[in-house]
């Protein structure tokens, strides 16, 4: 199953704001370069962009969780 | 005097608030979050409790679990470091209520402080030079164009219900200004339903200079002035004292004014009053004044000798000030560079990691405040201040040159930081002339960036 994977660690965010709807939602379809969420690293934000290309996206990781660098994001069906 | 104090925060700052409290008998409690169980302040304090999840706002943020644990382990005392709740004035509040020590002012001084027009008020009256502008609302063109005698060009017109630099215009000249101004109301109004503006001169080259206070409550002492002009983003990355630029006139008048606003707001604990210098001019001019212990304590601490941490832990504890005004002398200069974990090769990238190897420089004249030890992982939900270096000679030029040297000693494996921006730094005409401004280093970095990779370890 593909899947999308945290290039740092820190804190993943689905949304660039609180006040802004989330990137992608349950069910979307991913092309390669969509931004997913976002990752704080130290105060600095960085937009994660999807490598892979696919269907039925399924959020594993919280909005506000913390992660490990390789962590799994979301997977694809 | 305290008897057990809770330190509300982490890093180098709990590991330092630790060792003056220690030194003074006073017994140390730690707070930490689910990321921080290994960190050193967790290992130096006498004891250590979990108040949350890693999320600053769910740990190091939160009030509830904060007091719960000062309660919990019978503290009659918190100290909130620098950042996080340190100017929360609810938190100071807060803990008062709940019948312990806040160590720090009133949360009436930090939210008077914390209003940038109340605190520009306060300034004017207690005779500080306040930044040439409005002093409230400007009440139309006309009031407008009579400040600008004061101002000059440039001059800012700001919109009073914006902020973090929304509704900001510059204009350079008065044909620009009759232009800006309507504009600017109109957009304050359609913006934020105010169409309220202030004006200030616009400072385009200035040093920042800042001078610290101890104060009691009813007395207030200057610790003389530390220089910060070397900054990236608005963030301090090399700061000095005393400053170079300073005749023994000026340094008078500078300090002298800080101490004024300490006393006229009843001022209890450190603080800081900070500055702009203009030196062309050779004006200063007031900014703000910060209500806590700052990052850049140590460099005044070198020249005067004053444990700053433990006169705060005094004054909080009831006694009267200590140290006489003419008990402090500067001796030296002290200069301090902040190792941030950042590839500065890299538009200082942030780099969280462990810590494989570490080699602390020392020797005389050298002091290493950190957090840090070999297998350390530094984790990536906090701010990248790993270490902060500071060296204390008999002149500036002895300082740099030690400062070189204490770089070359230093080693930290497994991190990008930013050792090799101060050895470029400390090699630099420019700053070894001390001839610079606020705006200097980001010019210099455009220039320079790329080659700050590390050199090869003695």
């Amino acid at each position: 199953m593909p899947a999308i994977h945290s290039p740092l660690p820190g804190t993943f965010y689905r949304s660039a704001s609180p006040d802004k709807p989330p990137y992608k939602t349950d069910g979307d379809t991913v092309a390669v370069g969509d931004v997913i969420g976002l990752i704080e690293v130290m105060k600095s934000f960085h937009e994660v962009k999807s490598e892979v290309a696919g269907t039925g996206l399924k959020f594993v990781t919280d909005n506000e969780e913390p992660v490990m660098a390789g962590a799994i994001l979301a997977e694809l069906s | 005097m305290l008897n057990k104090l809770l330190v509300a925060n982490r890093g180098e700052i709990a590991v330092r608030i630790i060792r003056a409290a220690r030194d003074l008998g006073i017994a140390t409690v730690a707070v930490y979050s689910d990321a921080d169980a290994t960190a050193l302040h967790v290992q130096l304090a006498d004891e250590a409790v979990n108040i949350g999840p890693p999320a600053a706002k769910k740990s190091y943020l939160n009030i509830p679990a904060i007091l719960k644990a000062a309660a919990d382990t019978g503290c009659d005392s918190i100290h909130p470091g620098y950042g996080f709740l340190a100017e929360n004035a609810g938190f100071s509040d807060a803990v008062t209520a709940a019948g312990l020590i806040f160590v720090g002012p009133s949360g009436d001084a930090i939210r008077l402080m914390g209003d940038k027009v109340a605190a520009r008020s306060a300034a004017h009256a207690a005779g500080v030079p306040i930044v040439p502008g409005s002093l409230g609302r400007v009440d139309g063109i006309d009031a407008a164009r009579h400040i600008l005698i004061d101002t000059g060009f440039p001059v800012m017109i700001k919109a009073a219900a914006g902020g973090g630099g929304r509704g900001i215009r510059i204009a350079n000249s008065l044909p620009e200004f009759e232009q800006a101004f309507p504009q600017a109301e109109a957009e304050a109004l359609a913006a934020f339903g105010d169409g309220g503006l202030y004006m200030e001169k616009v400072i385009t080259k200035a040093r920042h200079i800042e001078v610290q206070i101890l104060a009691d409550g009813a007395d207030a002492i200057h610790c003389f002035e530390r220089e910060c002009s070397l900054q990236r983003r608005r963030q301090k990355v090399w700061e000095e004292a005393p400053s170079r630029a300073l005749t023994p006139r000026l340094r008078d008048e500078l300090c002298s004014s800080a101490v004024r606003l300490a006393r006229a707001v009843n001022y209890s604990g450190a603080g800081t009053v900070e500055y702009l210098y203009d030196e062309d001019a050779d004006r200063f001019y007031f900014i703000e004044m910060n209500t806590r212990i700052q990052v850049e304590h140590p460099v005044t601490e070198m020249i005067t000798g004053i444990d700053l941490v433990a006169e705060m832990l005094c004054i909080a504890g009831g006694e009267p000030l200590r140290i006489r005004q003419s008990d402090v002398t500067v001796k030296g200069h002290a200069i301090e560079v902040r190792l941030n974990a950042e590839d500065p090769a890299r538009d200082f990238a942030p780099f969280p990691g462990t810590v494989d190897s570490l080699r602390i420089p020392g020797g005389p004249g050298v002091r290493f405040d950190s957090m840090l030890y070999p297998g350390y992982t530094v984790p990536p939900f906090y701010d990248s201040l790993l270490a902060k270096l500071i060296v204390h000679a008999e002149t500036r030029e002895a300082a740099i040159t030690r400062m070189a040297r204490a770089l070359s000693e230093l080693q930290i494996d497994g991190l990008k930081t930013t050792k090799p921006l101060f050895q470029a730094l400390a090699a630099d005409a420019t700053v070894q002339a001390g001839d610079f401004h606020t705006r200097w280093l980001e010019g210099w970095l455009e220039t320079h960036a790329s080659r700050l990779t590390p050199s090869l370890e003695p």
